[in-house]
């Protein structure tokens, strides 16, 4: 037979039912000769119809034989499979739906965490050849982005001087939000745009979706201004409009003409600066910046066959021979460059996180398939007679477990079914929140390997959760099994040892995911209640425009007059203006000593340099520890003063003097008097120490831009259309922009910490429910088994007291057990999560009584409702019913 | 329907010889399942009884495996329409080859039976 008869063969089509017919015949006849042959030896017609027949032996059994041999049964039993479950599962209307929608959140979990794990940890990142792409950075120090960056001649001098890179590629380091002002068009609008180097989309592997790339001459000093739009911000700000491509476009009143648009898959921020959008990108003119202080990234592309550590190697022979500014000699030698896998800097600190993220919801699952096998179990005692009556009639035992494996499948079908609308709801919300500063997150979706995931976890599931019922059945007795009308007293021991066994695990599963939930929760409040240095909350920022022409002295007039209108401005507490705002973009002007003294490398404080109006300190919630904040009077022309942080206080002055010193920076050796001394702020990070910080006064120094810091107690939105009016009255050419407010900024700091901690509590809470109702299920099983035993011992003069104690005390015996076995199953987990912790001991005593509080509290509650049961047994009507 | 006392005197067929059987029955020409059977038992004078359990399920197996072919013609007494199976050629190599088999078999376990006796 050819393979496509053969396949024909067994679909239960017409081809099929003519078979079965042509065999009734067939069967029918041999039937008649017989009879015929009978009535030729003598007998009357019946006589020789039923010797015919004895003779023949069993029709339908000799049938059924036949169809063996046609090759399809396993096809047909299945179809008979999925139809006799279908019927069933629609009778037990209320289990299936429970059974599907715990898989469905198990599976659906699981998927999502898999979607994002895939995206972040597995998948190369969006760019060509990805594995090529390498981060040039120097070791980590404590300051700053000044520190992880290249200058424009180090930088050009890497890219000609190597040997193993294709090409070399990086872009400015000191972007802020909103730099732009896109005008000509109504109000003018914020755009954010940012510097890359001539090469940066050739070196990334991205393909403009419309017109160009960059060419040399773009990036030439006094060329034309030109500007690649990012896709969403074409779509967004120019209605996807494909003639844009040549046309000039008004930003800050330069003409810039649009050359290209970016593919909708280039996601800058997603890579980059997670949770932050970027709209624009401009040349990097090196001419432009060689004056300027380091303030380039590099990023590589590995030239074919050139591993990781040749790379390395040939770096470290060209690094020292690097510029800081080749106009002066002695600025060479002081570079450092450390070679990273791109995807390993985008998301190497992950890592940890993403894998215990994944642990959780794969124990949810797992929580799931033995809350699932429970249930299954439950019903297939419930069901023991019928199967029994199944065995009886023929059925092998093999086949009553397919069936049930079938039954499972079917749970684990809908199961998926659900599990993939839920998994792709997630990942939709979670692709859409800029707020979470996580890299490639806008990026997730449910991709093909997420649906390869599901169909696999599906089917794990199932066989899983099938088999252990499908066993339990198979060995049961079939005498017992059928004379047993389902209320006896003693049955099943068995049955009840394995269902103890499951709840028993799926407590201690619970409570391993309830501890590593408490212990990221109390981390994650720990982290809030950091001193941050500054008092985040009723604080709020908004970018300023300002046209100082490049003067200190009309800077300082447009400042004050800024400040002073809108701190006249009701509500508003106090005002001030800074360029960086803290945890955001910073920068460092080289390194501070005391005057007088001689430093070793490495030992003069690095500081982050912030340049402020008076008033900022007030208005951030910043504490000044000792002297005074500036004053306009420190005007352009005034002694030169500083305020530096506690750090540097320590550093440079341990007797605690540091107000009236004289600091020296100790590049260009300007003498600065130090006026006070503020708090440290956690500048990098909430959770990193904080280093060390001074602050110039925007009267006497170049700020890269201006952040508005208000205090109110009003809501800043409130603010917004006064604070606005000002500005605009001020300066017509104040783009529309929106309050931040400053706790937003920490919010987005802490939001990777918050996001897994927000995951893992959930999992907890629903491993905590399916525990509960595991309990739930078993204890009433068990009750309404023993109806009958316990209507004797209440009809022998047991209290319903009594009764109830005797239900509790066996609940709290299994959540116990359960537990026990969770805390030592616990200690070990949580030292492998002790590097996500903040400021909790992964064997936290509070964290661990609180669960164990939790879960016999849950238990009670679970076993308490078929307590009351059984102590309401009538025991007249529990005797009499059997 | 085995009846214990009517099975005494039968042997049971050994695994496979049955799919033989049928294929050397029909050397003589077509035959429907009941001549099949019917010619077995006769030519053995009742020891061999074929159980129809096997029989059409062995039919059946012969026909799939190309073997036989199956035709519904109309039985010698015109009275009914019966299924008839007739041999193949693939069906007599495949006859010849078990017959040489099951010789040997035979063969091979009378002697041992001899030696048996011998000793």
């Amino acid at each position: 037979m050819l393979w496509w008869q053969r396949i024909r063969s067994w679909w239960p089509g017409p081809r099929r039912q003519s078979r079965e017919v042509d065999l009734a015949r067939e069967l029918q006849a041999h039937l008649e000769s017989e009879t015929e042959e009978q009535q030729e030896a003598g007998a009357s017609p019946q006589e020789a119809r039923f010797a015919a027949q004895r003779a023949f032996g069993n029709t339908t059994q000799i049938k059924e034989d036949v169809r063996v041999t046609w090759g399809s049964q396993w096809l047909e039993t299945l179809f008979q499979d999925l139809r006799y479950t279908l019927r069933t599962l629609k009778r037990d209307r209320g289990f299936t739906i429970i059974a599907i929608l715990i898989l469905g959140l198990g599976i659906g979990a699981n998927v999502a965490v898999f979607s994002v794990v895939n995206t972040i940890l597995f998948r190369p990142l969006p760019f060509a050849n990805a594995e090529q792409l390498v981060w040039i950075a120097p070791p980590a120090r404590k300051c700053g982005f000044s520190c992880e960056t290249y200058s424009a001649d180090a930088f050009q001098e890497f890219q000609s001087w190597n040997h193993s890179f294709e090409d070399v590629a990086g872009y400015f380091a000191f972007t802020t939000e909103d730099n732009y002002r896109l005008m000509g068009r109504g109000e003018p609008v914020p755009a954010t745009g940012i510097f890359v180097t001539r090469s940066f989309f050739q070196v990334l592997g991205v393909h403009p979706s419309l017109g160009r790339l960059f060419l040399p001459e773009d990036a030439r000093k006094g060329s034309h201004p030109v500007a690649l739009l990012a896709n969403a911000y074409w779509k967004r700000q120019f209605d996807a409009d494909p003639a844009i491509i040549g046309k000039t476009v008004d930003f800050d009143g330069e003409a810039v003409t649009v050359v290209g648009v970016l593919p909708p898959s280039f996601d800058f921020g997603a890579v980059f600066s997670p949770g932050e959008k970027v709209d624009l990108f401009t040349p990097y003119i090196l001419d432009n910046w060689r004056d300027d202080g380091n303030d380039l990234t590099m990023i590589g592309r590995l030239k074919p066959g050139i591993t990781l550590p040749q790379a390395q190697a040939d770096t470290n022979l060209v690094v020292p021979q690097l510029y800081f500014n080749i106009k002066y000699p002695n600025t060479k030698g002081f570079y450092k460059a450390t070679l990273t896998p791109l995807k390993q800097y985008v998301t190497g600190r992950l890592h940890s996180s993403l894998l215990v993220l994944w642990c959780a919801v794969g124990l949810i699952l797992l929580i799931v398939c033995v809350n699932l096998a429970n249930l299954l179990l439950g019903r297939a005692a419930a069901r023991s007679k019928e199967f029994a009556m199944r065995i009886a009639l023929g059925a092998g035992r093999s086949r009553l477990i397919r069936q049930l494996l079938t039954e499972s499948l079917v749970f684990a079908a809908g199961g998926a079914a659900l599990g993939l609308g839920i998994a792709y709801s997630i990942t939709t919300y979670l692709a859409h929140q800029g707020s979470i500063a996580l890299p490639l997150l806008s990026t997730v979706r449910v991709g093909g390997s997420a649906l390869a995931w599901t169909v696999l976890l599906a089917v794990a599931a199932a066989v899983l959760f099938g088999l252990l019922p499908g066993f339990s059945i198979s060995g049961v007795n079939l005498q017992e099994a059928l004379k047993d009308a389902g209320q006896g007293m003693s049955e099943g021991k068995r049955h009840d040892r394995t269902r103890s066994a499951l709840v028993v695990s799926e407590v201690a599963l619970a409570s391993v995911l309830l501890i590593g939930a408490g212990l990221l929760l109390r981390s994650f409040l720990r982290v809030l209640d950091v001193n941050l240095g500054f008092q985040p909350s009723q604080s709020a920022a908004i970018k300023v425009d300002y046209n100082d022409g490049n003067s200190t002295a009309k800077r300082s007039v447009i400042f004050q007059r800024i400040l002073n209108h809108i701190e006249a401005i009701p509500g508003v507490e106090a005002a001030g203006m800074v360029d960086f705002l803290p945890l955001g973009r910073n920068r460092n002007w080289g390194t501070v000593g005391a005057q007088g003294k001689l430093y070793r490398p490495g030992e003069a404080p690095d500081p982050l340099v912030y340049v402020v109006t008076p008033g900022f300190f007030r208005a951030m919630g910043m504490h000044l520890v000792a002297g005074r904040d500036f004053s306009w009077d420190d005007g352009p022309k005034e002694r030169p003063v500083i305020i530096i942080n506690q750090a540097i206080a320590r550093a440079l002055w341990p007797q605690g003097n540091a107000v009236g010193q004289i600091l020296v920076t100790q590049g260009n050796r300007q003498s600065l008097l130090v006026i006070g001394v503020v708090a440290d702020v956690r500048e990098t990070s909430v959770e990193g120490a904080p280093g060390w910080q001074d602050y110039f006064p925007a009267t006497q120094k170049y700020p890269e831009g201006a952040e508005l810091v208000i205090r109110s107690k009003l809501p800043p939105d409130s603010l917004a259309g006064s604070v606005m009016r000002t500005l605009r009255q001020l300066n017509p050419n104040q783009p529309a922009a929106a309050f931040e407010p400053i706790q937003q900024i920490v919010d987005h700091a802490v939001s990777p910490r918050r996001f897994f901690m927000l995951l893992v509590t959930s999992f907890a809470a629903f491993g905590l429910l399916l525990a509960s109702l595991g309990i739930y299920g078993v204890i009433s099983y068990s009750v309404t088994r023993r109806t009958h035993e316990i209507g004797i011992r209440m009809a022998l003069g047991a209290t319903p007291g009594k009764v109830q104690r005797d239900v509790i005390t066996r609940t709290l015996s299994l959540t116990l057990a359960g537990i026990a076995v969770g805390l030592v199953l616990s200690f070990a987990v949580t030292q492998l999560i002790a590097s996500l912790l903040f400021g909790v001991s992964p064997a936290d005593p509070v964290t661990f009584a609180v669960t164990v509080i939790v879960l016999a509290l849950v238990a009670l509650v679970a076993g308490y409702l078929p307590a009351r049961r059984a102590s309401r047994i009538d025991p007249m009507s529990a005797l009499r019913a059997n | 329907m085995m009846i214990p006392n009517e099975s005494i005197n039968r042997i049971d067929l050994l695994q496979g010889t049955l799919d033989m059987l049928i294929l050397r029955t029909l050397l003589f020409g077509p035959a429907h399942g009941h001549q099949i059977a019917k010619h077995i038992q006769r030519t053995t004078e009742d020891v061999l009884q074929v159980e129809h359990g096997s029989l059409y399920p062995a039919l059946h197996r012969l026909e799939r495996k190309g073997w036989v072919k199956a035709n519904w013609e109309t039985s010698k007494g015109g009275k009914r329409e019966c299924k008839f199976y007739r041999l193949t050629a693939a069906g007599k190599k495949q006859l010849v080859s078990e017959e040489s088999k099951w010789r040997r078999l035979v063969m091979s376990i009378g002697r041992v039976l001899e030696r048996a006796e011998e000793g």
